[in-house]
């Protein structure tokens, strides 16, 4: 009875939020892959099991490479810029600037502001007319004398994408920063002491002592971003709606659900979203659980 | 220890409550319809200005002449219908119909007629006497095998050249192009003055412009054909229709955000001409905020689009009777309401459309609306693209997609393959 009475309580605290999320979360996406593997290609059917042919067929349509190809570069420039921005911060941060406090809630403000808000503003000053018609950044290029640096912005066929990375990066960096700088402030000094004794210089001991040791931090950061960047939604809404040029796998889906009515293919780009997240997170969720173990 | 235990358990109850409590809500919403047979659930996704105005007025010539319904007003919030559309088909499949709903009169339609969910309406067009008052075309254009399945309230037009005169006269040009031909020559002497000579928003407007460049090249019969059973997508016509559709596109200014923005290029005298439906008259004309408060004919200028005179390309809202509907008699009462005299008149002016009927009071359409009526009642007919007439859902977005790969890459012969393709997948 004792016995019970230890673990009874703490169960029945937890069990609400364990069927809501085996409901809501682990439910629902199981559903998910279901549909996905039916011929439900209108949403008055009920549709019969086809096995992977929606998941093979997604590669035939070009709308689909484009939209892979798109949130590739995205989450590419997304995420390395938003890491090397974010520590070059937080670095400064460290090196001691006066009112750093100041500086990092400035930072860290962004990151407040919705997807949504962020898009609308950016949309504005992104906005593709150039000479006369020059609006936003591309009419302050024009005052700065800087004509040259004029261009389509997210319109541009080739690096359109690129462009819609920097909201993105413009609102997280602060928080790569906020989470560089615990890393940092974790090094221990006597260990860099102990670096400067042995004769390393100010470079080496960053080079061979703190970034090894931001390791952890750097992977949670990577894993963070990753999953946002390869969900990206709002923020692509916000800027430019559903077109092609800024296709992505999240916006496509929406088109397959609420446009062609198309219960299956939306299921199979949804599948293919949480696969792709899945491979980061997967990962990272193993990487931690032997670290558990470890200590 | 004992308050630990009760803690935990009120804890755990009232999760367990929250959860069911999803449920059954559901359950009760579905339940009502039911149990209260006079009442009339009209679901539809009017609820903007103008237009949540216009089904109230209809609703109370409704009210009036049947005392013993009451109107439920189940109006889904989303332009265009998006969200609307998406409940409404998880309803039909829980076979849980409202009464009537509203929808785009024509493919938009095929799913639910050929899911079964609709019930046909040639009962009420009979009795009402609606063929004799209803362009013909239009009803051969929504007919399904010989059946009516929806009652057209509204008629929007899409093939609508819109121009700043003052622009035009700079440019040199008299008059309105008539064909695709002098459209080009025309946007090419605008260009010459420096100013946009054709305004574009985002991708949709590039698939109204489309549809209207397709049926000024193709001209109305070959048009009409290519949504019938034996179209023709690889023919040198429509080669040529998309070559001009190129040209016509070389010719387009930056794409602004929608259409709003490139409806008022023209209106600022910065753009020449811009192809937009006709509830751009409404942007132009309204007064601040809602519209830009501009003149017609001297700020701004219409004329069919170019090639496309004598043509009325068409869009229409209409309301259906599904099957299974609770209150199938307050639904053919709200039907025969919405096909009326009284009720369009009541219901367009508000709207900014035209009656479908014939017969409609002209003095109520001024300006823009009395030109449109007059040609809805004497023109040919051609159904939209991108508003749902002629191609179903699927058909419609793989023309979109196929229209957004093409403003990238500029690829004719490849255009028109993945039109070719549009056409065969629709299973329409």
């Amino acid at each position: 009875m004792t016995r019970v009475r230890r673990w009874l309580p703490g169960l029945l605290l937890v069990t609400p939020s364990i069927v809501a999320v085996a409901v809501f979360v682990y439910g629902l996406l199981g559903w998910n892959f279901t549909v996905a593997m039916t011929d439900r290609h209108d949403e008055i059917s009920q549709g019969s099991f086809v096995g992977l042919e929606n998941f093979t067929g997604l590669w035939d349509q070009e709308r689909w490479g484009i939209s892979v190809r798109h949130a590739i570069v995205f989450t590419v420039v997304f995420v390395g810029g938003a890491l090397v921005l974010g520590w070059f911060l937080a670095f400064l941060m460290e090196k001691g600037v006066r009112g750093e406090s100041g500086f990092r809630a400035i930072y860290l403000f962004p990151m407040a502001v919705s997807f949504i808000a962020t898009g609308v503003v950016w949309r504005w000053l992104m906005n593709s007319g150039t000479g006369e018609r020059a609006v936003g950044l591309n009419s302050l290029f024009h005052y700065l004398g800087l004509d040259v640096l004029q261009w389509q912005w997210f319109r541009d066929p080739d690096w359109g994408m690129a462009a819609m990375a920097i909201p993105a990066i413009w609102q997280m960096s602060g928080y790569v920063m906020a989470l560089f700088l615990a890393g940092f402030r974790g090094v221990p000094d006597d260990l860099r002491e102990a670096a400067r004794v042995d004769g390393c210089g100010e470079w080496q001991v960053y080079r061979y002592i703190v970034l090894p040791m931001l390791r952890p931090v750097t992977l949670s950061a990577l894993i963070i971003l990753g999953h946002i960047s390869l969900k990206v939604f709002d923020l692509i809404v916000a800027v430019s709606g559903k077109q092609i040029i800024t296709d992505v796998p999240a916006i496509f889906m929406w088109t397959a659900v609420f446009d062609s009515h198309d219960p299956a293919k939306g299921a199979t780009i949804a599948s293919y979203i949480v696969l792709s997240v899945a491979v980061f997170v997967i990962p990272y969720l193993v990487w931690n659980a032997r670290k558990g173990k470890r200590s | 220890m004992r308050r630990r235990w009760l803690a935990a358990v009120a804890v755990s109850v009232a999760g367990l409550l929250t959860l069911t409590a999803c449920g059954g809500s559901g359950d009760k919403a579905a339940g009502g319809g039911q149990s209260e047979q006079k009442k009339v659930e009209v679901f539809s996704w009017w609820t903007g200005p103008g237009e949540a105005d216009g089904l109230k007025a209809m609703r109370e010539i409704f009210e009036k002449g049947n005392p013993g319904f009451t109107f439920y007003d189940a109006a889904v919030a989303g332009g265009s219908g998006d969200q609307a559309r998406a409940l409404l088909a998880s309803k039909l499949q829980a076979n849980q119909p409202p009464d009537t709903f509203q929808g785009h009169a024509g493919a938009e339609l095929q799913g639910y007629i050929k899911a079964g969910k609709l019930e046909p309406l040639n009962f009420l067009y009979d009795e009402l006497k609606l063929k004799d008052v209803l362009p013909q075309e239009l009803i051969d254009q929504i007919s399904v095998q010989g059946q009516v399945y929806s009652v057209p309230v509204n008629i929007h037009r899409s093939n609508v050249l819109w121009f700043n005169p003052s622009v035009l006269k700079d440019a040199g040009i008299s008059e309105a192009p008539k064909t695709i031909e002098e459209f080009i020559a025309d946007l090419g002497k605008v260009k010459e003055t420096g100013k946009i000579p054709l305004s574009i928003g985002s991708q949709w407007t590039a698939v109204h412009l489309l549809e209207s460049v397709l049926l000024g090249s193709l001209g109305t019969d070959a048009y009409n054909q290519l949504w019938t059973a034996n179209a023709d997508w690889s023919g040198a016509n429509v080669t040529k229709a998309l070559e001009n559709f190129k040209t016509i596109l070389s010719y387009a200014g930056t794409p602004q955000e929608d259409w709003q923005p490139a409806a008022k290029q023209v209106a600022d005298g910065e753009a020449a001409f811009n192809i937009m439906g006709d509830w751009a008259y409404g942007y132009f004309h309204n007064p601040a905020p809602g519209g830009l408060g501009k003149t017609s004919k001297t700020d701004f200028d219409w004329a069919a689009s170019p090639g496309t005179d004598g043509t009325f390309m068409w869009l229409s809202d209409s309301f259906t009777l599904p099957k299974g509907a609770p209150n199938k008699d307050g639904a053919v009462a709200w039907l025969k309401v919405a096909a009326s005299k009284e009720g369009q008149d009541a219901f367009n002016p508000k709207k900014g459309s035209i009656p479908a009927r014939k017969d409609a009071d002209k003095s109520l359409y001024q300006d823009y609306l009395a030109w449109d009526l007059e040609q809805w009642s004497s023109d040919k007919l051609a159904g939209s693209i991108q508003h749902g007439v002629v191609a179903n859902d699927a058909w419609r977005t793989e023309i979109n997609d196929a229209v957004g790969l093409f403003q990238q890459d500029q690829d004719v012969a490849k255009f028109q393959q993945a039109l070719i393709a549009a056409a065969k997948n629709s299973g329409q």
